[in-house]
């Protein structure tokens, strides 16, 4: 085993954790905005407008989290500036 | 991985024109020219007027600025980010904005509003709004700004890459057909993800206005 296999072997791992970790809180939080958006609604089916705009803009926010785990992962794999 | 690289299709000397150059350049002209066919003509005029003064309703709604300025920006970018998501679908050609180029020119386009509208509402003044509430939280302010435009860029990125990454895996996996599903999903996702472009630029210009607005009335909320 090389150097170059060792830094594709724990690239490939700390990817899959990349995305696996990065994943969970963004995960936990947009089903709390949503939850609490539907509870909303359900009280107030007036301001349906509004509170899903704000909530699609807000979930936006979240998901950018998981976007840059993403990201990282997919550099990782695929434009890993370590490899040749 | 061609599913996310742009591939090239002309060199000229140092330039490297790729693919999304060209699929984004022959976007524009599509919706410049046929929306400037379209006005010219009764019916579609008439109609395009509707959809338009319905979109500014919704946008005006949204903030307590005045959104005049903005509209016409907000709604070339729901307009061109909509279709080069769509695009994406059509056989042979790719999504323009699977490439981070293009979302980071999208993204810059967006920063640049922001200051532009801000010194536009209250002059030099709006510098000011980076050294609030005191000058030690400059550097923040700064990599706020950054930060917001990066995201900008990475959120569009990396939605309509890996929608499309997904569907390139899923079809060397399984075979035809299974991407449909997916792909499905990626029409709700390209719109959803324009929408959600549009209303952040709104969001960021409008809070840059008002920051500046803030600043030369104040009212006793602000302070």
């Amino acid at each position: 085993m090389t150097g170059q296999d060792w830094i594709s072997i724990v690239s490939i791992i700390v990817a899959g954790f990349t995305i696996a970790i990065g994943s969970i809180a963004p995960a936990l939080g947009e089903a709390r905005a949503l939850t609490q958006a539907l509870d909303s609604i359900a009280r107030q089916p007036d301001a349906a407008d509004t509170i899903s705009r704000t909530l699609f803009v807000g979930m936006a926010m979240v998901e950018s989290t998981a976007i840059y785990a993403l990201v990282v992962s997919l550099v990782l794999l695929f434009a890993n500036p370590l490899l040749p | 991985m061609d599913a996310m690289t742009p591939t090239t299709v002309l060199t000229v000397g140092p330039l490297v024109i790729t693919d999304t150059v060209v699929t984004s350049a022959a976007l524009s002209l599509l919706l410049a020219g046929g929306l400037s066919l379209a006005v010219r003509m009764e019916g579609p005029r008439e109609a395009l007027e509707v959809v338009y003064e319905t979109l500014e309703g919704t946008l005006r709604d949204m903030v307590t600025v005045d959104v005049t300025p903005i509209v016409p920006l907000i709604l070339t970018q729901w307009a061109f980010i909509a279709a080069a998501n769509l695009v994406g679908v059509l056989p042979i050609v790719a999504s323009p904005t699977r490439d981070l180029s293009l979302t980071a020119a999208l993204a810059v386009i967006s920063l640049g509003a922001g200051h532009v509208y801000g010194f536009r509402a209250h002059g030099w003044r709006y510098l000011k709004s980076y050294v609030s509430p005191n000058p030690l939280m400059l550097p923040f302010n700064i990599i706020g700004e950054l930060s917001r435009t990066v995201a900008l860029a990475l959120r569009l990125f990396g939605n309509v890459a890996s929608g499309e990454l997904i569907g390139a895996i899923v079809l060397s996996l399984a075979g035809p057909l299974l991407p449909v599903p997916l792909m499905l999903l990626g029409l709700i996702t390209s719109v959803v993800q324009a929408y959600i472009f549009g209303v952040l630029t709104l969001v960021f210009t409008a809070s840059a206005m008002q920051v500046a607005a803030d600043r030369t009335h104040p009212t006793p909320e602000a302070t």
